[in-house]
């Protein structure tokens, strides 16, 4: 459906297009991340492609990211099983969902960063609907979100350590809330 | 008279108090909420003032996280329908197909799912959207004052609730969908009924319009407070009855149809000023349009499975699940291991009760979902409050709560 959107943008920044991809009527274009806010940009303002509706930001966690096919087999189809160890260690896929009311059409934007580097353009300034939506990445997987107006956490409190939805935090693990003033604003 | 001079605010003289044009202020800050009487759901507003006036809104949610998806990552897809009824609690069936649908659709069996058993989730959506509208508009009414109209529709409500109880065997949190159909068929005699209660729901919905439509101090209390533009609206996100009052065209079941909505003729009511009135009044025309969509889905019911034919997404029958051996194996696997789902993401999202709700699901071949993300309609209605509280009385954030139906459940996750 928005194949013709991910052609344009491929056709207009070309090596800024990580990968493409299309499954289950859901067009996915990676893109690096630097040229995430022009890629954006364009979307939202080119009257071809005329994205308004910010629809959801979510980021996929890779850390245990092992696909299995039928029967048990390791997957091959799919992205491959991630590994720590190798050199580019993309851990954390960003993912901005976007929809047209003029044309129509989706698209999902993913922006892949490292463990040990989480930054990412905030695309708040085109968007006002992202605000909340980064603010609860930012609060559930640590993904930090440059040029966004205001950087909290929302749904835990600001004493809370660690980030929940990550994979290697564990889902039983207890955090009382101890007021710590020290701690305010400061994650 | 010279006496009562003095006494206008300590001025000598009349003609002084025009020559000052405002009086000394001086910011403020009020605490409202996380439990407060007028505002249905928990969350916390702290809220700068400049005597009435709102000059600063921080809203902030969190009160009811339940820590959905890290339940759901752990959770087998099945096991996934209890944690789905209580996000969106007074419109469960909703959330309950809406996640289904995003299963199927990893699935790939989207186009396999029993005819009937589209038309049964058509129907107990439809009655979900009814109660959820009910309940917001009910709930606003009686906030301002209006208990009348709030006991009528809460009394439809429950005929309703009551229904879907007979089908679900819950009253509330029904956990009746299933990934590849329904639970089970409905309940003989159940259509007539239906019908009947729908009736008795559009004449209770009469009364409380009766009692609301042109009562004044319900229009003044609503109408141009809390207004969004068209343009803002959709920069913010804002989908389903608040976004439909701001004049956006857009209704999931019309635009990106899914299931059967394609076979049934209804309207999709929209508003012009954004204002709470205009929500108000896009909501009870959905609930009507509803009552248009059940009445057609009941006559054009087919017969029929209800429950997709395969077995690998399908429990077994319970006589081959206790009287064989490979029956009582597939039982156990399904239960155990849940449903396989193979490796692949992918974004479902329907029409729920206050916009669109989606369901982000990341499957790795398992039968646990890797991620499963909610697109919550009232977390990002709520984002939009502090832009809308701005420069309104405090005494406004009733009405604009009220309109903006933030369910505590599907915003906090």
């Amino acid at each position: 459906m928005a194949q013709k959107v991910v052609d344009a943008v491929k056709a207009k920044f070309g090596d800024a297009v990580v990968a493409t991809s299309s499954e289950h009527g859901d067009e996915v274009i990676t893109v690096k991340r630097d040229k995430l806010l022009a890629i954006a940009t364009f979307l939202k303002d080119d009257p071809a492609m005329s994205f308004e509706v910010p629809v959801f930001v979510t980021t996929i966690d890779l850390a245990h990211w092992q696909p299995l096919g039928r029967r048990g087999a390791p997957d091959e189809g799919t992205r491959p099983a991630y590994d720590a160890d190798a050199s580019d260690g993309l851990r954390f896929e960003v993912c901005y969902q976007l929809r047209s009311l003029k044309h129509r059409h989706r698209i999902r934007v993913k922006v892949q960063v490292k463990e040990t580097d989480t930054k990412v353009p905030s695309l708040t300034p085109l968007w006002p609907g992202f605000n909340w939506q980064e603010r609860e990445t930012f609060d559930m997987y640590g993904i930090r979100f440059d040029g966004h107006p205001d950087l909290r956490r929302i749904y835990l409190y600001d004493e809370f350590v660690g980030y929940p939805l990550r994979k290697d935090y564990p889902k039983d693990k207890r955090q009382p809330l101890v007021r710590r003033p020290d701690l305010v604003g400061d994650h | 008279m010279a006496d009562l001079k003095t006494l206008v605010l300590g001025k000598k003289d009349i003609a002084d108090l025009d020559t000052e044009t405002e009086m000394p202020h001086e910011l403020m800050t009020v605490n409202m909420g996380p439990s407060h009487p007028a505002m249905h759901g928990t969350v916390r507003i702290v809220l700068t003032v400049d005597g009435e006036r709102i000059v600063k809104g921080d809203v902030q949610p969190g009160y009811l996280h339940r820590c959905f998806e890290k339940e759901a990552e752990h959770a087998t897809y099945t096991q996934i329908f209890p944690y789905t009824d209580r996000l969106n609690y007074v419109s469960p069936m909703i959330n309950n197909c809406g996640y289904a649908m995003a299963v199927e659709k990893l699935l790939g069996i989207t186009d396999r799912i029993p005819r009937r058993a589209e038309f049964i989730r058509v129907i107990v959506s439809e009655i979900s959207r009814i109660t959820d509208h009910m309940t917001c508009v009910g709930a606003s009414a009686m906030e301002l004052g209006a208990f009348g109209p709030f006991l009528f529709l809460l009394k439809a409500r429950e005929w309703l609730y009551t229904l879907l109880e007979e089908v679900s065997g819950a009253r509330l949190t029904h956990s009746y969908v299933r990934v590849g159909g329904v639970g089970k068929d409905l309940p003989a005699g159940w259509l007539p009924k239906l019908a009947a209660r729908l009736t008795e729901t559009e004449a209770a919905l009469a009364e409380a319009e009766q009692m609301l439509n042109l009562n004044k101090i319900f229009r003044d209390r609503m109408a141009g407070v809390g207004a969004i533009s068209r343009e803002d609206a959709i920069a913010w996100g804002q989908t389903g009855p608040v976004g439909r009052a701001a004049g956006i065209d857009y209704d999931v079941r019309k635009d990106h149809p899914y299931s059967v909505y394609p076979e049934f003729e209804f309207d999709v009511p929209l508003g012009t000023t954004g204002d709470c009135l205009d929500r108000y009044l896009v909501r009870v025309e959905e609930i009507k349009q509803s009552m248009r969509i059940l009445r057609q889905a009941m006559a054009a019911l087919p017969d029929g499975p209800v429950m997709i034919d395969d077995g690998h997404v399908a429990l077994p029958p319970k006589a081959e699940a206790y009287n064989t051996i490979e029956g009582m194996i597939r039982h156990f696997k399904h239960i155990v291991d849940g449903i396989k789902v193979p490796a692949g993401e992918a974004y479902t999202f329907v029409e729920g009760g206050n916009g669109e709700l989606g369901f982000f699901i990341v499957g790795d071949g398992t039968g646990r979902p890797y991620k499963c993300y909610v697109r919550s309609p009232s977390f990002v209605h709520l984002s939009t409050a502090e832009k809308i509280f701005k420069n309104h009385l405090i005494a406004d954030i009733v009405p604009i709560f009220g309109m903006i139906n933030m369910i505590g459940g599907e915003c906090d996750k």
